[in-house]
């Protein structure tokens, strides 16, 4: 098993120069140029601009640029931005709150998803079942965007004006803990309708399978057959969903912390891809491929203690 | 006086006369989009202690489904049991409570599946499975049923039990999970046991030492074997009684010696012309002719009709009843006298 982890985790360098590499390019690509934009709107004075070109490196080819960022990244080494900041303190506390809004957001989608799940896989057919497939199908096609502005409006204007109770945060990180439990849900909301979905489906199918027959034929009471000889089973291809949902989380957050507030690293991306600082694009990016990375790895390792039918060598 | 609260309904009392099991005019059918599969139509078999009922029939014929009534484990829908009554020591268990069926599933009637692969939950040990059923039922302690689950592992003959008591069904091979399954259902010496084609899904040769192994299990505890298979071969050596159906009805209920000597009904005589022979070797097998009945559009008549070498004008037209040739025999032809005497076919 150790020495599968160590595997999967150099077979992720070529995986994490690819993704920087093309990230790279695309920043490249982008219309306009990064040294007069730090001017404004006065022209910049064309020797400074010289003297910050050189500095940079932003005249040569580009596959000489991306090594110096490449070999800079694996001496732990981010680079600084055009104005003189260094990357890495940049990150300093961003990605703690990002990481804290995905996993408010992922243990929302376990737990209500899940129970969900099971809930409306047990009920099948009857009328609890249908109405939670319809709310599925409601949460999936309301944007996350839309959901949140809405319930910004709803909670954080319209009930507390009326009521004068702050139920929950709906701006910034000021309450701790508490601030993350809108953000969180409006990002969870999509991934929250998928695993309802999928577990309920997962469920039914192991419920069909010949071992529960044989747990009843066992004269095992309702209960354990369901709790002990189904649940187990219906679990193992929802790990895989939650563990890589987990990066797909981190990527959404550009829209929830930037309609929240929140000083993640979503909304750090947004602006650094407007204000086109290059070097923290590319960094921000590097790093949330490592998360996704690290999180699969993660999956199948659990998905080895859930199965025993799978063994790594 | 009588106390009234007393629960009697389990008990052997006073219908002495009654078997062990006794399945009469049972119906099954399944509500499904096609339409309503009528799986089962009034089938009868009984089984007394000690005894082995061997159930053959082709694939579709309701041997399973049959089993399954017995047993119940039919998902009810889709499955409805329109007719029928199941009696264990003269009960009709389908008018039993969930929990009463609860308590004899599993203890006092059981059941072995096709395949054993399948049947064992791959996320639990075998030990662990097996030891369920004493914690579950006898309320042991985990170690207690442990250590019975070892003891059953060495009497199916598992060889290093107590090493291999903590693997999983995957880490065994085909037969060995087959006498873990069966290690199971004999866990705690029920009085009916219900093999469903054990043995279909293994080799040849480890077919035999499965059979070997129920039938001496059997003799042991005396308890009541339905065997379901397709495979007339192995009926003859450890059965008592043949049910042969065809479907959904039984056409043929006999003693096995009597089968063998002489079918009763067309479709047994099929059956028996089709297992290989030693001594015909290199010919072609016998196969009886056209395919089985459509559930869901039963011929008319005699179901066997279409492909019956004794069809006559009436089979087209009159469904036959199961004629009682002698006490321990009985056979849905209308012309099963000459089947017995060999003419024609
Ligand atoms: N859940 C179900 N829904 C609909 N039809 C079913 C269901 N279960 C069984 N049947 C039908 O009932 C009929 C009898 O099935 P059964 O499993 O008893 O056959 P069998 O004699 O055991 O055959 P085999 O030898 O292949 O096991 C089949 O035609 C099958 O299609
Ligand atoms: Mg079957």
């Amino acid at each position: 098993m150790g020495r599968y982890a160590l595997r999967r985790l150099l077979q992720a360098i070529p995986v994490l120069v690819g993704t920087t590499f093309f990230i790279f390019v695309i920043v490249y690509a982008l219309p306009g140029d990064p040294i007069q934009a730090l001017g404004g709107d006065r022209r910049m004075d064309p020797v400074i601009a010289r003297a910050l070109r050189d500095k940079f490196g932003l005249d040569d080819p580009l596959l000489v640029q991306y090594w110096h960022y490449l070999t800079g990244i694996f001496s732990g080494n981010f680079g600084t931005t055009f104005r003189g900041v260094e990357v890495s303190s940049i990150f300093a506390g961003k990605f703690q709150v990002t990481l804290q809004l995905a996993l408010t957001a992922l243990v929302m989608e376990a737990i209500i998803g899940v129970g969900l799940g099971l809930w409306s896989a047990l009920r099948r057919g009857r009328w609890q079942d249908q109405f939670v497939l319809a709310v599925t199908l409601l949460l999936v096609s309301i944007p996350p965007l839309v959901m949140g502005f809405v319930l910004q409006l709803w909670l954080g204007v319209k009930f507390k004006l009326g009521t004068g109770i702050e139920l929950v945060p709906v701006a910034g990180i000021g309450a701790g803990e508490k601030s993350y439990l809108l953000p969180g849900f409006v990002l969870a909301t999509t991934s929250i309708a998928y695993l309802t979905r999928l577990t309920r489906t997962s469920l039914m199918e192991t419920l069909r399978s010949d071992f529960i027959r044989t747990a009843v034929a066992k004269g095992m009471p309702r209960r354990r057959v369901l709790g002990r000889h189904a649940l187990r089973n219906s679990l193992i291809p929802l790990v895989t969903y939650l563990g890589a949902d987990l990066g797909a989380l981190m990527g959404g957050a550009v829209i929830t912390e930037t309609i929240f507030n929140l000083p993640g690293i979503g909304l750090q991306l947004f602006q650094s891809v407007y204000l086109r600082e290059n070097t923290v694009v590319v960094g921000i990016v590097t790093v949330l491929v490592l998360i996704y990375v690290v999180a699969n790895l993660v999956v199948d390792l659990l998905y080895a203690v859930l199965d025993p039918r799978i063994r790594y060598e | 006086m009588t106390n009234p609260s007393v629960d009697t309904h389990l008990l052997p009392a006073d219908r002495s006369a009654e078997p062990l099991l006794a399945v009469d005019n049972l119906h099954v059918e399944f509500k499904t989009r096609q339409g309503l599969v009528r799986a089962v139509n009034g089938v009868s078999y009984s089984l007394s202690a000690g005894e082995t009922l061997a159930v053959l029939g082709e694939s579709g014929s309701g041997k399973s489904v049959t089993a399954q009534a017995i047993m119940g484990i039919l998902d009810m829908p889709p499955a409805r049991i329109p007719k029928g009554e199941v009696r264990f020591h003269g009960t009709d268990m389908l008018r039993l409570s969930e929990e009463a069926r609860t308590q004899i599933r599993g203890q006092r009637i059981a059941m072995i599946f096709q395949d054993a692969l399948s049947a064992l939950n791959p996320v639990f040990t075998v030990g662990w499975q097996i030891a369920e059923m004493f914690r579950v039922h006898k309320g042991m302690s985990k170690k207690q049923g442990y250590a019975k689950a070892v003891e059953l592992m060495e009497r199916v003959r598992i060889p290093a039990a107590k090493q291999r008591v903590h693997d999983y069904p995957h880490q065994f091979s085909g037969g060995m999970r087959q006498r873990i399954m069966i290690a199971m259902s004999i866990a705690l010496d029920p009085e009916v046991l219900i093999a469903d084609e054990p043995t279909t899904a293994l080799d040849v040769t480890v077919q035999a030492q499965i059979m070997e192994l129920l039938a001496e299990l059997q003799r042991e505890s005396n308890m009541g074997l339905i065997l379901i298979t397709h495979d007339l071969g192995v009926v003859a050596d450890v059965a008592d009684k043949i049910a042969v159906m065809y479907g959904g009805r039984i056409v043929e209920h006999a003693l096995v010696h009597d089968v063998y000597a002489s079918p009763a009904h067309p479709y047994s005589k099929g059956l028996l012309e089709s297992i290989p022979r030693v001594d015909l070797k290199g010919q072609d097998l016998y196969a009886i002719k056209g395919l089985p009945p459509n559930l869901l559009d039963m011929p008319t008549g005699c179901a066997f009709h279409p492909r019956c070498p004794y069809r006559r004008d009436n089979c087209v037209t009159d469904v036959p009843p199961l004629y009682e040739i002698s006490g321990t025999r009985s056979s849905a032809c209308h012309y099963f006298r000459e089947v017995l005497d060999g003419t024609s076919g």
